[in-house]
Formats: structure tokens, sequence, C-alpha cells
């Protein structure tokens, strides 16, 4: 089958890909430009472990296709630590223990980052529902739930310091 | 006090034993750079791709595969007659049954591999596998085991005519085994006499593991060195490594097995596969690493499921409702082949821990395996070989004990304990439980959630119910369990010929920090940060200074690998004991420094100290150092150590666990108002690890007991093959837990450790199960099989009359 370029900025990144139409976003990613972050957990856009921010919003790259995103301006997992260390969210998922075998883990961060630039002070009946698209078989979301507080409250402070 | 202060700071710093130590493996995970198998990626890589039956039963009249290997980027497509010559078209399962690798003359299960294509891509494999044409003659269908025990139907005609299975004899075509335990004669006798009998059947229905990460391999042959590696999603890879040697003839020291990072196993990356062993023979016929990753279909539709027991009970007791006798016949739906995953001799796991947290002095359990056009496995879906079975028979049992007698279902228990004086406990099934004090726990629950003010609650919204104030119910789901964890000892138990041990080898470095190796596996229990933890405690080095490798048969000692909640009973305790040898090796070099005599020295935390004279001390640190840089009289150089461990019995931990749930009478929906664990695992290792491992068993629970199910129509079509039809929790279905604990250590484990990871999904199913049952019992409700969806909570309530 044939292959088409396309364009994707990929964590600040500029590449150009060479993808079959029919080739999946998740698989350009992880194999393409080796991002092994988003995981392949149904290939049914159910678990949630292939989640990526396609141009400010979640996105389950499985069920994309890579030429859907030409042009696009996509966050992974690896793009979300700065430079200076972990991201709050990564720092307290480690914190509260917010996971275990870590294979939804990039999803769920991931989904975060955005659910609290969308909603920056959830409840947690707001959290639950907004990382709702996203399964974990080993946490039972407590300790998930409580990390993105605790990264919310952290995040609302240190805005509130900077102002 | 100052000495107190700076003793309490070195405990401090080792985060040993108590510590709610953050993980180590989070850094990693957190920032997307876990090793799963499907992050194995090799130079001219292939990957493999299963033909799959669509029918539950059928002859295979022929393959031809022209058409598939005519695509480009094809490179082999194998099927039964290819894997023949090497005798791999079959391969023998754990439960000493034989399971076909590839379709031979016919397909046994909806999912079943007939044919295995290897492409330059995976999706080139896909196409592939379309292109193979396959044609079967439809066979009739039996999906319900009892049937199956009465019908003509022949399903595994490889056998028909053998009389004797693994398990002793076969009495029917699609009989696999009868197995018992306990005195029939007494318990009937029992039964015959007593003052109340209970009797029902109680069905624990087939259900799956489901892990995020689906299984997969990656084979690579190296036709030079003759080595075989072998990366995969295995929770044994030491015994993949012993079983790929003994199914190939290559030999073991050949053969490297790796199990990088797993993303959940609860049970599903026990067994051995014919993925696995069709990367293997792809990669040695095409000279390529091949890479075998199923889908989430493949995986719900054919890689062990879980549970399907029809248990049939009956107790009876005296008429204030002490127990007297228990007996339980159980039909188990195995599916084609006999896969289940327990050790050798149990072909129905510990089952007969079914007597539960009772004192029942006598009891009889028999269990006949059928086979049915259903997938095989049978794995223990996060318990320890039908564990989980047991405690719902049993929790289920009393409840309906309870309405035969008229009582309060939280005091039949309470009277019906084993008593903490009793433990070692001999049960009438022939276990010895270590240690207990159930009381103690069933107090500290009921106080927690104030129980009387529940009950009265509960007869009050009966009234208002009854008056048509409200279409709400409320139900208040009990369960103590009994877990059985920890297999060994090797003298009962193995898998596969192997002694249920497990392993730990430790490595001092010269400058005080470690590395210790096991033969286990994490896949999200945190292993690289408790296992240090317990070393810490042992050697007097901080946590943060040991590193724990697991996984890699070239470097970890042997062991059988992270399932049954073993690790720590077991290898847990390996860690342990190899640590005391590790240290009396380090109290002979530190007398040697100190020029005392061994006896003259006291272990104090990170330390030797002279005895009365505490200014005299040599830090576990100095011992290292010493240990590799100057000769000592009489002492080998360097400091290492190994073990292991085969444990004296299995650990018995235990919990209470109550929910309190509100049911729509008119919906079927329920809401989980409350849910109290207390679990009692011994010494507990690190709390933050627990609670999380509680947390995450309940919500598989939850999972079971309110909606997921591998389910079947009569043609034997899967119906349950997504995550659409498969219910997985997510946050919003899921309710906020409470928990708590009692301390019993036990008294034959070094460190007095249990397991804990599987005991939520155990006496959780029966709590949530339970409580439904609860909520209908004020209007007839005995008995109604699990999972309790919407649906069929609002057809109890129909059933019941309560829809006017």
């Amino acid at each position: 089958m044939g292959k088409q370029i396309i364009t994707l900025t990929v964590n600040g990144e500029k590449h150009e890909v060479a993808a079959e139409p029919r080739e999946l976003l998740v698989h350009t990613l992880r194999e393409t430009l080796n991002l092994r972050g988003p995981h392949v957990g149904c290939e049914t856009s159910h678990c949630g472990a292939c989640t990526v921010d396609i141009d400010g919003k979640s996105v389950k790259s499985c069920t994309m296709f890579a030429a859907q995103a030409d042009g696009a301006e996509i966050t992974t997992i690896e793009g979300i630590a700065t430079p200076d260390g972990m991201h709050v969210l990564q720092e307290m998922f480690r914190e509260h223990h917010g996971l275990q075998c870590g294979y939804c883990t990039p999803g769920m961060i991931t989904r975060a980052y955005r659910l609290l630039q969308e909603n920056p002070n959830p409840t947690e009946e707001e959290v639950r529902f907004g990382i709702a698209g996203n399964l974990c078989r080993c946490t039972g979301y407590q300790n998930i739930v409580k990390a993105i507080l605790a990264a919310a409250a952290e995040m609302n402070a240190a805005r509130e310091a900077a102002q | 006090m100052k000495d107190l202060e700076d003793r309490q700071e070195r405990i401090d710093n080792l985060k040993g034993l108590g510590c709610s130590r953050k993980r180590v493996e989070d850094a990693r995970f957190t920032q997307g750079k876990g090793n799963y198998v499907d992050d194995v990626n090799l130079p001219g890589m292939l990957h493999g791709d299963f033909v799959r039956s669509p029918y539950a039963h059928a002859r295979v009249k022929s393959i031809n595969i022209d058409a598939a290997m005519a695509l480009d980027g094809v490179v082999a497509v194998l099927t039964a007659k290819d894997l023949e010559p090497l005798s791999l078209h079959w391969m023998p399962t754990l439960a000493g049954d034989k399971q076909m690798v590839l379709a031979d003359g016919k397909v046994l299960f909806q999912g079943q591999e007939v044919a295995f294509v290897v492409a330059k891509d995976r999706y080139v494999a896909a196409d592939a596998v379309e292109l193979v044409e396959v044609e079967y003659e439809e066979l009739p269908v039996l999906v319900d085991p009892f049937e199956a025990l009465q019908s003509d139907i022949v399903l595994r005609e490889d056998i028909k005519d053998e009389k004797e299975g693994a398990h002793g004899a076969r009495r029917h075509h699609n009989h696999i085994f009868l197995w018992e335990e306990g005195d029939k004669d007494a318990t009937e006798q029992v039964l015959d006499e007593a003052e109340v009998v209970a009797e029902e059947m109680v069905y624990y229905h087939r259900t799956h593991p489901c892990p995020l990460e689906p299984c997969g391999s990656v084979a690579s042959m190296d036709k030079i060195n003759g080595k075989l590696t072998l990366w995969g999603t295995f929770q044994a890879p030491h015994v993949v490594r012993t079983v790929a040697s003994l199914l190939s003839g290559i030999e073991e020291h050949n053969i490297r097995v790796i199990s990088p990072d797993i993303g959940g196993g609860f049970g599903n990356k026990v067994g051995v596969y014919p993925g696995y062993v069709c990367s293997i023979v792809a990669s040695i016929v095409t000279g390529q690493p091949v890479k075998w990753i199923e889908d989430r279909m493949e995986n719900l539709m054919a890689t062990a499921f879980a549970r399907d027991y029809w248990m049939k009970g009956k107790i009876s007791a005296t008429k204030d409702g002490k127990i007297t006798g228990l007996h339980c016949h159980v039909t188990a739906d195995h599916g084609a082949f006999d896969a289940c995953a327990d050790p050798t001799k149990f072909p129905a796991g510990f089952f007969h821990i079914c007597t539960g947290s009772y004192d029942i002095p006598v009891a009889y359990v028999g269990v006949d395996g059928v086979y049915t056009n259903k997938a095989p496995g049978g794995v223990a879906y996060r318990c320890s070989f039908r564990v989980t079975e047991a405690a719902y028979f049993i929790e289920r049992m009393i409840e309906v004990l309870a309405i035969e007698l008229n009582m309060d279902a939280a005091e039949l228990r309470r009277i019906n304990f084993i008593k903490a004086d009793q433990f070692p406990y001999q049960s009438a099934l022939g276990w010895e439980y270590d240690s207990g004090d159930y009381h103690t726990a069933w107090d500290k629950a009921l106080a927690a959630v104030k129980y009387d003010d529940l009950r009265a609650e509960q007869a009050q919204r009966v009234e208002d119910f009854k008056a048509g104030k409200t279409r709400k119910l409320l139900g208040i789901g009990l369960t103590h369990f009994t877990e059985i964890v920890g297999a060994g000892p090797v003298k009962n138990c193995d898998i596969l010929g192997m002694g249920m041990f497990d392993s730990c080898e430790i490595r001092i470095h010269p400058t005080g920090s470690a590395i210790a190796r096991l033969g286990t596996i994490s896949q999200g229990q945190g292993h690289a940060t408790t296992f240090a933890q317990i070393l810490a405690s042992e050697i007097g080095l901080s946590a943060d200074s040991i590193t724990i490798e697991e996984g890699d048969t070239d470097t970890a000692p042997y062991g059988l690998g992270t399932y049954g909640s073993r690790s720590t009973p077991v290898a847990g305790a390996a860690t342990a004991m190899a640590g005391r040898k590790i240290r009396a090796k380090a109290q002979m070099i530190a007398a040697y420094l100190l020029e005392v005599h061994d006896n003259d020295l006291e272990w104090d935390v990170d330390r030797f100290v002279v005895k009365g004279a505490p200014e005299r001390f040599k830090t576990m640190k100095d011992i290292a150092y010493a240990a590799y840089n100057q000769a000592i009289p009489g002492v080998e150089p360097g400091l290492e150590a190994v073990s292991y461990y085969d444990p004296p019995n299995m650990t018995y931990p235990f919990g209470a666990y109550i929910c309190v749930m509100e049911i729509d009478a008119d919906t079927g929906e329920h809401e989980i108002r409350q849910f109290y664990a207390l679990d009692d695992c011994g010494t507990r290792i690190n709390p933050m690890v627990i609670e999380g491992q509680v947390h995450g068993g309940l919500t598989e629970a939850l999972a079971i007991a309110m909606g997921q199910e591998i389910a079947y129509d009569d043609m034997g079509n899967c119906k349950t093959g997504t995550l659409m039809d498969f219910f997985i929790p997510t946050a919003v279905e899921t309710p906020h837990y409470t928990t708590d604990h009692t301390e019993t250590p036990s008294p034959h484990h070094p460190i007095g450790a249990k397991g804990v990871g599987e005991s939520p999904n155990v006496g959780g199913v029966p709590a949530f199960s339970n409580a439904v049952h609860d909520a209908f019992r004020a209007f007839g409700l005995r008995q109604s099989h699990m999972p309790h969806d919407h649906w069929r909570i609002w057809k109890i309530a129909n059933d019941l009359g309560l829809h006017g």
C-alpha cells in the first residue's frame, strides 16, 4: 500500500513521516517516532492507554489514522515533563501511589494534564468523570483521583504565587 | 534520650518494614519509560498473527494458504501440519492435559488458533489472516457442562477412549476428573441427622482477568550461537524456560527468558499460550525475531478465562446456629482443554479452603471437571487457585443458612468463627491455618460501620418501601474471608514437576549498596520497592541503596514466579533468609575488625555492637568494605548470599469486609454508599502499597460481582469479546473505599508476613454480592446468580413481585 508524507509536531519537534493511509497514529508514534509511552490496550477507544494530546484535546491515538493528524501539534507523555524535571502530575502520581503496573499511566496522566487545563479546580466528582475514558485495572482509581486533586491544588497555588 | 532518637533516625533511614516508602518504579512509568513486551523492537523483526476459528465446534476440512503466501510481505503461514514433525502441534497444559497449539483436524471453541501468519509488519499479517481459506464442517455444540456430561457428542476425540485422566478415572467422554476431599460418609450422616439444613446452588460465573496489557511474546533464535531469547508476558519466566526447553529440545542453558515490565497479570499471564509457541517456532523457521501480540478481542475470547464453577452446597446447623457440617459438589466447566493453572496435585486448586473462617467439624468436597466448547483456562484471577470460588461459596452458604435459621448473618458468623486460641487450626478438609483472630477483626469492622444502626435503618427502609414511601432498598453485604496463599510447600505443591519454592540472591557491593535478584516477577505489585524494604530491615542498608531485579532467567535465581499471592510469603521469606546469611557472615567480619568473639556482638539496626560497649561498633557499610579490601583469616572475600526457600506451610490472610448498597428496585441500578475493608495480612511491609492493592482488588471484585462476565450463546459464540461488552468499571462507577487492618503475624514466616494482593478480590466479590442479596432478603430472596448487572437486579425485583 502506498505511503504518504505527513507532518506532525510532536512534543515541540517537527517530523515528516511516511505512513500508509490506514496506519493508526499510535503505531506512527510508537514505531516510527519511537515514542513508546502511549500504549495499546484495546484498539476500540475504550481503555485510553493510548491517550495523547492533539491540538489541545485528549485523543485516543489507537482509533485515529496518522493521516488525520497531518499538521497537528501532539503532546505525548514523553513531552509532559519540563526541562526542570517531572511535571507536578507525575510527581503527585508517585506521591499518592496513583499507579501500579504503569500500563495505563501515560494515558492517564496525559488525560489529567488536559483535564486540569479544561478545569483547573475540579471537584472529586469532576475528576472521576473527567478520567472516565481511561481504564485502570490496578488502582481502583482512588489514589489516581487523589493525585490529580493534589496536582490541581499545587498548580493553583503556584499560579497564585506567581501573580 | 539522645541515643533513642539517634536509633530511631537510623531505623527511619533504612526505609525498611512498615514504611510507606514511595515506589522506585514510578519515575520510569510516569514518564512513559516502561519497557513492556510490545516495546521490544529488534532489527528484522517479523510479526505473527492468528487465523482463528469462527465456530465453537467444527471439523477443519482444509486449509489453503496460497493466497496468503502470495501477498507481498508474508514470510510464512504455519498450520498444525508444519508443527507436527516437531511434535509441537499439541502442547502439555499445566493441569496434566494437552492442548492444540494449532487446530489439528477440528476446532473446539470459538477463537481457537488455526493458523499462524508471519509477515513483515503487523498490518500485512492482519491482511494475510483474511486471505487464509479454511473450510469447516460445523459440529453440534455443547456449552452447558451438565448437558455435556450426558451428551453423546464427543468433544475430545483424541482421548475419547481413555478411562484414566491426569487426575484419576473419567466416567464419560466429556468428563475430565472427579476430585474429592474430606469425609463423605460422615458428612452425609451429619446432614441426615441435622436439626437444620440449608441447600443451595451457587454459581460463580465465567469471567476473565483482562489485564490492560494483552499477552504477547518476542522470540529471537540466534542460529549462530544456538541461543533462543524469549521476551514475554510471563508471570513465571523460569518455568517458561524449562517448558520451552522440554518442548523444543533446546538445552535450557541456551534459552534466556525475559519478562520485561508487565502491564498487569491477575493470573492471565501464568499459562503457556499457542502464541508463545508459534512465535518461537516461527523464529526458528525464519531465522528472524518474531513478535506476537494479541489484541483485546483475542485476549477475551481465547486467553485463559477464570471461574465457571457450579457449586451445589448443603450446610447443616443446630437450631441455635452452630454449624455441624458442610457438603459441596462442584460442576467445573473447564472448556475445551483442561488448562487450569493449579499446582499439579490440585485439579481444583485450593477450593477445599471452602470451610472458610468457620469451625466446621466435618466436611466433604467433590469437584467434577467437564469439557465444553468454550475457551480453555481456569486461571486464578487475582486469587490463589480457586480460593475466590471457595470464599464466595461459603459466604453465600452462611447467608442462606442465616435465612433458614432466621438469624442475623453477622451473629451467625460470630458464633461459628474459629477462635483465636484454636490456631494453628486443622480444618476438616485438611488445611492447617497458621494464625488468625477473627473475632477481633469482626468486632472492629461491625463497630466501624455502626452495624446495629445500619440494620435499624434497613428495617425502617423496608417499612417505608412497603408503605410506598421509597423505591430504594438498602443492602448490607457482609463477608469474613480466609485466604490461603504462598504455595509451596514443595512436598505437595509443584508446577509441571517444579517444586514451588522461591529464591533470592544478594550481592553486597564494597561501598555498602546491594543488588538482590529474585525468582518472582512484579506486574504492578511494586517488588522493586517492597523487597528492598524487607532486605533493608534485615541487613541494615537503606532500601534506597538496594536494587531489586527480577524476570531475566540468565541472571535471576530459579523461582516459580508471581501469582497466588506467593511473592511475599515465599520469595519475601527467601529475601529475609538470604539477608540473614549476609548478616551471619557480616558478624564474623565485624568480630575480626573489633577483635572480639562473634558471640560478644549484637545486631542493632544497621551495625554490630560490642555487648555492653555501644561506642564500639561496625556498621554494615564498614563491614561491606572490609569484606572486599582485606584478608580475614578463615573467611572468604566478598559478601553474597542466596536462599531457596521452601515454606513449611501456606499463610492464611483474612479480612472483614462490609458493603452498604442502595438499590433502585425499578431500574436495578445500585449505588455503593460505603465500603469498609479490614485486612489482616500479618506483618505489613509497606502500608501504602497494601492499601493500593486493596483498592485495586476491590475494584476487580466490583467488576466481577456487578457486571463482568464471559458469556456464550447456544452456538458457542462468545458474546463478550470487547470492552464494550465486558465490564471494567471506570472511575465513575468505582466507589470510595475505607481501609483498615489488624495485624496477626504468620508464626512460620521469617518476618511474619502473609500475602495481600488477592484478598480484596476473594473477600470483595461476596461482599458486593451479599449486599445485593441482603437488600432483597426481607422480600424472600435466597439466591440469585452473579453478575448483578442492572438487568439482573431489576429481574430479581420483578420476580419477587416488587413492581406491582
